[in-house]
C-alpha cells in the first residue's frame, strides 16, 4: 500500500507534464550550470592540458591554499561560537519566560533575511577603525576587526547564527521539561542534568545544525566581501578568490575553487541526510502495546 | 511525621492553584491525594518535590524545613504520569543514575541496579533502551530510577494516568504489594478514586486548590464531609432530600414507607449490575433517579423496563443532605 501522502493510480497526462516541468526546471537552474563548471575544472585551459594533474596543481597554488585555510578557520570559529552560543540561547528561548523574549526570537532570525552585504556593513559601522562604535576604543588596544581575520569571523558567524537555534529549538519544546526534572529530583545539579541529559537528548539536532551552518560558513561571500580586504594573502577567502580570479582572466583556478567549494556542499548534504532519518525510528512506540506488567 | 505541610500558598497569576494547605504525612504510609483535574493535586506533589515554589507555607521533610531547599537537596523519589525516561539510556543506566550523581562506587551501583531491576521484574530487559519497553515497564523503571536513591519520601504523579486499564489494573496492586515491602513514605496523585480507594492507606481528597476531607477509605466512603467528597467517590443520585449511592438504594414494588415512586425508564445491563433511571413525578426529582442492582435482586423483584416501582434508602447506606 502507498502511504497516505503518495498519490498512486492512473497516471493522468498531467503526472507527466509536471515532471518534465519540474526536471526541466532543476536542470536549467542548478544541475546544468554546475556541470558546467565541473566539466569546466578538468578542461584543458590556456594550451595547458586539463584533467586529475592539472586541477591539484591548481590547488596546490600557494594563495588558493592560503584562501581554503582562512575560509577554514573562519568557518571553525564562526561554527564553534555559533553552536556554544545557540545551545544557550535556544536554551533560553525555550526553558525560560522572560519580557522581550519574543522580540529575542525575531531578532534570531534576522540574519537569515537580512542581506549579507548589509550584514557587513553594519559590521564596519560597528567595529570599524576609525569611525565604527567600538572600532577605534578595541584598536587602541590593539584589536584590529574589521579588514583582518576576526571581522570575517563576526560575518560568518552572523549569517548563520540562526540555523543552529532553528534545529535545536523544536526538539527541545518536545522533550520538554519532563526528563530535566526528573534528573534534578535524583539529585542532578543544573550542570549534570545538561551535560547527562539535555544534551544528549538534543544531540542529533545540534549536530544537523553544526553541518548546516558549517555548509552555509564555508560558502559565505557577501558580508565577508564587505569587511575582509579581499586580496590574495590578505583576507581572500575561498569564495573571495573565485571571484577575483574569475574577474582576472584566472578562470582554470576560479573553476577548481568552486569545484572544491561544490563538493564540500555535496558532503555536507550527504552528512545530512545520513543523520536526518535518525530521528525518526530513535523515539520508538510512544506506548509498548504488547507487554503487561509481571513476568 | 514524615512530611508536614503548613499554610502552602500559590498562585498562578490570578489563578488560586493552593489555598492554605495543611497536611501531615505519615511515615510510612501510602497516601493517595485525590481530585479532580487543575485541582491543585499535582502542584501540591510538585512543592513537596521542590519542582514548584509555593509562595508561601512551609514544607518539612523527615523533621528538616525543605522550603528553601532546590529538587536535587530534598532526597525525594518522584515518578512522573509520562515517565520522563531518559530516553538514551538502558533501562539499567536510567536507574543507576542518581548513583551515578552521587558518585558511589561502581561495584555498589552495580549491586544495587540488580536487586531493584530484580524488584521491578525487568531483569532481562536491563541492556534495552525505554524505547523497547512498554508503558506498564517503563513506568516500573521509572519508580525503580527513584527507589534508587533511597529517599525519604516517593512522590508519584498519576504514575498510572497514561496507562490501559488492565495494566493499570496490575500496577496498582503490583505498587501495593511493593509498599508492603519497601515501607517508604509514598505520595500519589490520581484523579480516580476506584485507585485511591484500593490503594491507599489514607486519601486526601483536594478540590479547587483545598482539602475537603482527610481520612481512611472507608471513613471517606463511608461518612463523607460534604456533597463533593461523596460525588468524587462514586456515583450519586438524589433520592427525597438526599444525596444517596445508587446501589444505597432500595427497589419495592408496593409503596411501603418509600421516599419516592416513579416508572423506569432506562435499563443497562453491565455484567452483573443492573443500572436503572425511575422518572419520578415528583418536582423534587428534576433529574432521573439512577438506581444500580445486581441481576440476582433483579431477577428476585421481577422488575422490568416500565414497571412502576417504590423506591427507599437501603438500611445502613451512606447519604448527606443535599443542598
Amino acid at each position: 500500500m502507498a502511504s497516505s501522502s503518495i498519490r498512486s493510480g492512473p497516471k493522468g497526462p498531467v503526472t507527466y507534464v509536471a515532471r518534465v516541468v519540474v526536471i526541466a526546471y532543476l536542470v536549467l537552474l542548478v544541475a546544468w550550470p554546475v556541470s558546467v563548471v565541473v566539466q569546466r575544472t578538468f578542461a584543458p585551459a590556456d594550451g595547458a592540458p586539463g584533467g586529475l594533474g592539472a586541477f591539484l596543481e591548481r590547488l596546490q597554488d600557494p594563495s588558493v591554499v592560503y584562501a581554503f585555510q582562512l575560509t577554514a578557520t573562519a568557518a571553525f570559529w564562526a561554527v564553534l561560537l555559533n553552536t556554544v552560543f545557540g545551545v544557550g540561547v535556544s536554551l533560553l528561548l525555550v526553558r525560560y519566560s522572560f519580557p522581550g523574549r519574543r522580540l529575542l526570537s525575531v531578532l534570531v532570525d534576522l540574519p537569515m533575511s537580512v542581506s549579507p552585504v548589509v550584514v557587513g556593513l553594519a559590521l564596519v559601522l560597528a567595529y570599524g577603525g576609525n569611525a565604527g562604535w567600538f572600532g577605534p576604543a578595541l584598536q587602541s588596544i590593539g584589536v584590529q576587526i574589521i579588514f583582518s581575520t576576526p571581522g570575517i569571523i563576526l560575518a560568518t558567524a552572523f549569517v548563520s547564527l540562526p540555523l543552529v537555534i532553528r534545529e535545536i529549538i523544536p526538539v527541545l519544546q518536545e522533550i520538554g521539561t519532563e526528563q530535566e526534572n526528573a534528573a534534578r529530583s535524583l539529585g542532578a545539579s543544573g550542570r549534570q542534568t545538561f551535560w547527562r541529559v539535555t544534551l544528549p537528548a538534543i544531540k542529533w539536532a545540534l549536530i544537523y545544525g553544526v553541518v548546516l551552518s558549517l555548509a552555509r560558513a564555508l560558502g559565505e561571500f557577501g558580508a565577508v566581501k564587505i569587511v575582509s580586504q579581499g586580496a590574495a594573502f590578505n583576507g581572500e577567502t575561498a569564495t573571495l578568490l573565485v571571484q577575483n580570479r574569475y574577474g582576472n582572466y584566472e578562470e582554470s583556478t576560479a573553476y577548481a575553487s568552486a569545484f572544491v567549494l561544490v563538493l564540500i556542499a555535496v558532503a555536507a548534504l550527504v552528512v545530512v541526510s545520513i543523520l536526518r532519518p535518525k530521528e525518526g525510528p530513535k523515539e520508538g512506540p510512544k506506548e509498548g502495546p504488547k507487554e503487561g506488567t509481571a513476568q | 511525621m514524615s512530611i508536614e505541610i503548613q499554610n502552602i500558598n500559590k498562585f498562578f497569576g490570578d489563578f488560586v492553584a493552593l489555598e492554605n494547605i495543611n497536611l501531615s504525612v505519615p511515615t510510612g504510609q501510602l497516601t493517595a491525594l485525590l481530585g479532580p483535574s487543575g485541582g491543585g493535586k499535582s502542584t501540591l506533589l510538585r512543592v513537596i518535590a521542590g519542582l514548584e515554589n509555593a509562595d508561601s507555607g512551609t514544607v518539612t521533610i523527615e523533621g528538616i524545613d525543605a522550603t528553601g531547599l532546590p529538587a536535587q537537596k530534598r532526597n525525594v523519589g518522584f515518578v512522573f504520569q509520562h515517565y520522563a525516561a531518559f530516553k538514551h539510556m538502558t533501562v539499567a543506566k536510567n536507574i543507576a543514575f542518581g548513583l551515578e550523581i552521587r558518585k558511589l562506587p561502581k561495584k555498589q551501583i552495580a549491586a544495587k541496579v540488580d536487586e531493584l531491576l530484580h524488584l521491578v521484574h525487568l531483569t532481562q530487559w536491563a541492556d534495552r533502551l525505554p524505547a523497547q519497553l512498554s508503558g506498564g515497564q517503563r513506568q516500573r523503571m521509572a519508580l525503580a530510577r527513584a527507589l534508587a536513591i533511597e529517599p525519604s519520601v516517593l512522590l508519584l504523579d498519576e504514575p498510572f494516568g497514561a496507562l490501559d486499564a488492565k495494566v493499570r489494573k496490575e500496577l496498582r496492586d503490583w505498587l501495593r504489594r511493593l509498599h508492603d515491602e519497601v515501607h517508604v513514605t509514598t505520595v500519589f496523585v490520581t484523579h480516580d478514586q476506584q485507585e485511591a480507594l484500593e490503594v491507599a492507606d489514607s486519601i486526601v481528597v483536594i478540590n479547587e486548590g483545598r482539602i475537603e476531607q482527610i481520612g481512611a477509605p472507608d471513613d471517606l466512603y463511608d461518612a463523607p464531609a460534604n456533597e463533593f467528597v461523596l460525588s468524587f467517590l462514586g456515583p450519586v443520585t438524589r433520592l427525597g432530600g438526599k444525596l444517596i449511592r445508587p446501589h444505597d438504594i432500595e427497589i419495592l414494588r408496593y409503596g411501603q414507607a418509600a421516599t419516592a415512586t416513579g416508572k423506569i425508564t432506562r435499563w443497562t445491563r453491565v455484567g452483573f449490575e443492573i443500572r436503572l433511571e425511575v422518572n419520578s413525578s415528583d418536582p423534587r426529582h428534576t433529574d432521573p433517579i439512577q438506581v444500580v442492582v445486581t441481576r440476582a435482586e433483579a431477577n428476585a423483584l421481577g422488575v422490568h423496563e416500565g414497571d412502576t416501582v417504590w423506591l427507599r434508602p437501603k438500611v445502613g447506606g451512606t447519604s448527606v443532605s443535599a443542598t
